[in-house]
């Protein structure tokens, strides 16, 4: 059953040290706001799940909130590296970060089945090298044509966090554009937070709109912008020039250092509606 | 009219495909060649990217692959499970394109470190959709500059599986698909040989040289029987992807950093 309540509320209450948590939007309804919450209450020893780690995880990385990464595509898309994610893996700053990487069907299968409880998922394919470094990865042979499949095990993080266009005020949630894989990382959670950029009374969608019911959802929180720099289809553009100059924000670490604290550790949640309103 | 090496290799590439085909888009080199294309000689390609956008008709080059752009013009958009599912596992995607940073002489890409996994030199984004691409795309285009740094002896780390080991080996993993066809440089363009799958220069670009190619290739590379020369590209494909370029640019750097 869903509640409603501050954005540092619903952190401080689902997400502890330790913890896997999953920050989904694949690219689109990237959740910034709630990242920056997460930098800010100084959680540590994170197991940060994402398809692509993208500019948020890059932030929580640097900011030494990751003691490990589970992924399939770590660039900052279309620019280059991430990198505070190569500076934790190639030099272990600010700590040493442990890699577990899949491939994107990988783990949008081992996403799905998450979301149906199944313990594994079963894929066609051939995944080069990464079983060598990802012992994860294992095969299956399909009971009825003797097929080897290769298989993963089922993506069921503690905490899943996304961020959506709106909810009702029942606390359903509604989902619209490019859906990636939310869906799969809430109904796979054991906990979960969902930023909207509003309320509304009711949805006006089509019936077969992507809509999390209020009773399969933790917290949700108001949080208008809450996707920049990515963007929340209908609402603001992603800020494809923010993209661009986070290759020379954090290429070094000071600048990157100077970065967080202006932004994140003297800023919260409310600052990214004024954000987000240059790319409206 | 002139052109660069870079305007070249993007040129032959977007001729790789036709007005039927299906193509899993790249960012970057691919996602211009597919543009190109679609704006040129195949404007009934269909354009999918990873996203999960069906069908998308970008007017600008997208900067990621999940741009609102992508979503906004495309027929339909689902999930990112269904699109590796349904769409691609299936088999019904014609053709896709990849790069690397290292490729060797089966097409056999490395996007995952160079150095070594456990200590590497530089880490690179990993394996994305590559993989499953390459294992289940009817035919794979690579696109991507040539050189002794990127065309390697031996790769650092095998993150996606174009011939193997040569030979059979696609067909002996249960692979029924065709894998990398051709190899598309800024110097010339390659293929698989029928029997080895070993890659072998079928046409070089306009001025270059068989020494030329060998410099910029880390095995002995061989050459087919007949090398033909890549026909140059046109003023109207020249005009196109500079006009996409330049559009593209503009809408990307338009805004302030915050």
């Amino acid at each position: 059953m869903s509640v409603f309540c501050s954005l540092q509320e619903a952190v401080a209450e689902a997400l502890h040290d330790g913890d896997t948590v999953a920050m989904e939007g694949f690219t689109h309804l990237i959740p910034f706001a709630a990242g920056h919450e997460v930098i800010r209450q100084g959680r540590r020893n994170l197991t940060l799940v994402r398809m692509t780690p993208d500019l948020i995880y890059d932030q929580l990385i640097g900011a030494g909130c990751a003691a490990k990464l589970v992924f399939s595509w770590g660039g900052n898309p279309g620019v280059g590296s991430l990198h505070r994610l190569r500076d934790a893996v190639e030099h272990g700053w600010p700590q040493p970060l442990a890699l577990e990487e899949y491939s994107h069907a990988a783990l949008a299968n081992a996403y799905d089945a998450g979301a149906a409880r199944l313990p594994f998922a079963a894929f066609r394919g051939s995944p080069g090298e990464l079983p060598r470094v990802n012992p994860k990865y294992r095969t299956v042979v399909c009971p009825f044509t003797a097929e080897t499949l290769t298989a993963v095990p089922a993506m069921r993080p503690d905490v899943a966090i996304i961020h959506a266009q709106r909810a009702d005020r029942a606390g359903n949630v509604m989902i619209e554009g490019i859906v990636g894989v939310q869906k799969e990382t809430v109904l796979g959670a054991a906990r979960s937070i969902v930023t909207v950029e509003e309320v509304v009374e009711t949805f006006d969608g089509s019936p077969n709109a992507c809509v999390l019911p209020h009773w399969a959802i933790g917290a949700i929180a108001v949080v208008p912008g809450g996707a920049f720099p990515s963007y929340a289809y209908g609402y603001y553009q992603r800020d494809n020039a923010f993209y661009i100059a986070w290759d020379g924000i954090s290429r070094d670490r000071d600048s990157f250092r100077s970065w967080i604290d202006e932004h994140v550790m003297r800023s919260g949640p409310e600052a990214f509606a004024r954000r987000a309103s240059r790319v409206a | 009219m002139s052109y660069s090496p870079d305007e070249l290799m993007t040129v032959a590439a977007s001729r790789c495909v036709d007005g039927n085909d299906v193509c899993f888009v790249g960012i970057g080199l691919p996602s211009a060649a597919c543009n190109l294309a679609r704006r040129t000689h195949a404007p009934g390609i269909t354009l999918i990217y990873e996203s999960g956008t069906i069908g998308a008709r970008p007017t600008i080059l997208p900067l990621s692959i999940g741009d609102g752009e992508l979503c906004s013009t495309a027929l339909t958009t689902v999930s990112v499970p269904e699109f590796f599912r349904y769409w691609l596992q299936s088999g019904r995607i014609t053709v896709g394109f990849l790069g690397a940073a290292q490729i060797d002489r089966f097409a056999n890409l490395n996007t995952t470190v160079v150095g070594k996994y456990e200590s590497p030199g530089v880490r690179l984004p990993g394996a994305g959709g590559a993989p499953e691409m390459a294992a289940h795309c009817q035919r794979i285009f690579v696109v991507m500059p040539q050189s002794r740094r990127a065309f390697v002896e031996r790769l650092d780390f095998l993150t996606t599986r174009g011939h193997g080991d040569g030979g059979d080996h696609r067909r002996r993993l249960g692979i029924t698909t065709a894998g990398p066809v051709k190899v598309i440089t800024d110097v010339c363009v390659m293929e698989p040989d029928p029997e080895t799958r070993e890659l072998t220069v079928t046409r070089m670009h306009p001025g270059v040289t068989r020494d030329h190619v060998q410099a910029a290739t880390g095995w002995p590379i061989r050459f087919a029987a007949e090398v033909r020369e890549t026909a140059a590209p046109s003023e109207d494909e020249l005009a196109v992807l500079r006009h996409l370029r330049l559009e593209t640019e503009n809408a990307h750097t338009a805004k302030e950093p915050a």
